[in-house]
């Protein structure tokens, strides 16, 4: 819009418009490309963004407090609301917390099913985070392509858990019941089609003239910002930080398994897409060779000691002690030794840590949550200043944001 | 395996930060695998400035700042922050104690990455950050009263909101709700602080009087 006066010798008496080009704008709370409930305030000199400040907490719902009132096993529930788009990333941090207070061993059939279910959620959330960071940028159909997948891995869930998104499915000591050997066969075949899936997505983003005239050179982090602003995750790699916790502090079986780690050039937003993009591929890789392993692997999935973990109903109806066990864990729960401990996971967004402070009861006393994408909001004004309006959109697509996690 | 780092390496990292902080740390354990260095508050920003720049420790990165509160304790606030090494694949977790009133160096300067969390801190427990470029609340509600993470905040909290439909507006008013149940299942037979003699509650579970009196 041109606010450039008009003057002329016939108009000498009309008071020239003055131009004034800096306003503000509100983005959200209920912006489509805000995903979720984020509130941004928007200082614009013209179409240039001088200033972005986000409000947050729209989506506070207490969790920290909440989970300091009840016992530990009634907490993994509340993980499952952070991140929803990829819940069991979530509770794994939080069982492996207690896992290390506790001095707890996980059977190795367990690990492998939290492996394979961590990966099935990286698939889920960069299915969903890829396809509506194109719907921010104007294209319509990934999403409704990228959703189809989404829907198969609910099944999955449902099927492991009974639930198709708060799943609720770890516990400390391994997860909660085995997967019947339909289901692995089921996420197999899916596995084998999913690739080509991928393929299909691509052809619709990947080379398409308006995406990448819109993502690429847009929202650049050097390697320093992205230290400095503690990115984690894809946020990391895309500038080119070979950092991945799965490899470099690895936690259940990730050590023995094959994959490779996606590093971006630039840092733009184009090539975190295309981090995303083949995180996807590597995870499916991951999840063949869990699924080997599991054929391979009978045995225990939770750990047989009766004091953490709840005795099977069978057991119950004919053993007292089984009985006893049962009770106490569903009215007392457990005790977690005194002490204080980080645990952290790569989640698909980066890194989720989970604080515990145990002051030996059968309740938390401080449960800090790290959420991943806390730090990559809080770099939007830096990130966004000198960019246009319209990237506003972009970037924050390409941060991958769900606020579940943020707020808490 | 997990990747886990033995209780001698972090010790010796410890001795490491002992020295490189100068005097700003006043002690460190290592628990569970992780290992807790104590600072002194006045001197935080010296000493994460350390931790960050010093060529054998490297820390870049800080992952997370939180508060904790310890109501019984004289400084009854923790801060929390965790740092890691990217090089050198090392966390450490260095806290400091802090209490009502005094206010913590800020570290924006040192991690920009400390700004929202500060912000968080503040909102959640009160403690204040001096030298912080914009210490707003973050989380909370526009206009809430109180640090909801403190101990001694009620879990429901002292405000509820509502459409009005007379009004045409959401309106504010006291909590109304039954106080929130919090059950206490932990059991008095494994040591827990009432049940044991000398807290001044002689004979409080029914069923234990002759306990007491036959020792």
């Amino acid at each position: 819009m041109s606010h450039e006066s008009q003057t002329s010798t016939a108009d000498a008496l009309v008071i020239p418009e003055t131009p004034v080009r800096k306003f503000n704008i509100n983005f959200g709370p209920q912006h489509p490309a805000a995903h979720g409930v984020l509130r941004l305030i928007l200082e614009l000199d013209g179409e240039l963004v001088e200033r972005v400040d986000p409000h947050i907490g729209l989506l506070h719902r207490g969790t920290e407090k909440l989970i300091e009132a009840r016992p530990y096993t009634q907490n993994t529930p509340y993980f499952d609301r952070l991140d929803y788009v990829a819940p069991m990333n979530q509770e794994h941090a939080f069982v492996i917390a207690i896992e290390r207070l506790m001095g707890l061993d996980v059977p190795r059939r367990g690990s492998i099913i939290r492996v394979l279910y961590c990966e099935i959620g990286r698939i889920l959330n960069h299915l969903l985070n890829i396809t509506t960071q194109a719907m921010d940028v104007g294209a319509l159909t990934p999403i409704t392509w990228g959703f189809e997948e989404r829907e198969k891995l609910y099944v999955f869930y449902e099927r492991a858990s009974g639930a198709r998104m708060h799943a609720n499915y770890f516990r400390p000591g391994g997860v909660r019941q085995d997967l019947p050997p339909a289901l692995i066969d089921d996420i197999e075949t899916w596995a084998r089609q999913f690739p080509e899936r991928i393929d299909e997505l691509e052809t619709l983003i990947t080379g398409k003239r308006i995406f990448k005239q819109r993502n690429v050179d847009i929202g650049v982090v050097s390697r320093e910002e992205a230290f400095a602003w503690g990115f984690t995750g894809v946020m990391l790699r895309g500038s080119g930080v070979a950092w991945d916790l799965r490899r470099n502090q690895s936690y259940e079986i990730y050590d023995e398994l094959e994959f490779e780690i996606p590093l971006g050039i630039n840092g733009d937003c184009y090539d975190r897409y295309l981090c995303r993009v083949e995180e996807m591929r590597q995870s499916v890789k991951i999840m063949h060779q869990c699924i080997d392993m599991l054929r391979k692997t009978p045995g225990l999935v939770l750990s047989d000691d009766h004091k953490v973990s709840p005795p099977r109903r069978g057991e119950m109806k004919r053993s007292m002690e089984a009985m006893i066990h049962h009770f106490k864990l569903f009215s007392e729960g457990f005790r977690v030794p005194e002490g204080e401990v980080y645990a952290a996971v790569e989640a698909p967004k980066g890194e989720f840590g989970v604080y515990l402070v145990s002051d030996g009861t059968n309740k938390p006393y401080r449960c800090k949550i790290r959420p991943p994408c806390y730090p990559h909001l809080s770099a939007m004004d830096w990130m966004n200043r000198g960019h246009m309006l319209a990237d506003v959109s972009a970037i924050l697509g390409s941060l991958d944001i769900v606020f579940g996690e943020i707020d808490r | 395996m997990n990747y886990r780092v033995s209780n001698d390496e972090l010790s010796a990292l410890g001795e490491l930060i002992v020295a490189a902080g100068q005097g700003a740390v006043t002690g460190y354990t290592v628990a569970y695998g992780d290992l807790n260095v104590r600072g002194d508050r006045a001197r935080i920003v010296e000493l994460l400035t350390s931790l960050r720049d010093d060529p054998g420790l490297q820390f870049q990165q800080l992952i997370d700042l939180c508060g904790a509160d310890y109501p019984k304790r004289v400084r009854r606030f923790d801060v929390v922050y965790h740092l890691l090494s990217m090089t050198r694949n090392r966390r450490v977790r260095v806290t400091v104690e802090v209490d009502e009133d005094t206010p913590v160096p800020s570290i924006c300067p040192v991690y920009p990455a400390a700004n929202w969390f500060e912000r968080e801190a503040f909102d959640m427990y009160g403690i204040f950050f001096v030298g912080h470029p914009d210490l707003r609340r973050l989380l909370t509600d526009y206009g809430f009263h109180g640090h909801p993470l403190r101990k001694d905040f009620p879990m429901t909290g002292y405000v509820e909101v509502r459409y009005d439909d007379e009004l045409k507006r959401v309106v504010y008013e006291p909590v109304k709700a039954v106080e929130f149940r919090s059950w206490d299942f932990l059991s008095p037979w494994e040591g827990a602080d009432y049940a044991k003699p000398g807290h001044g509650y002689d004979n409080s579970l029914p069923g234990d009087e002759k306990a007491e009196k036959a020792s």
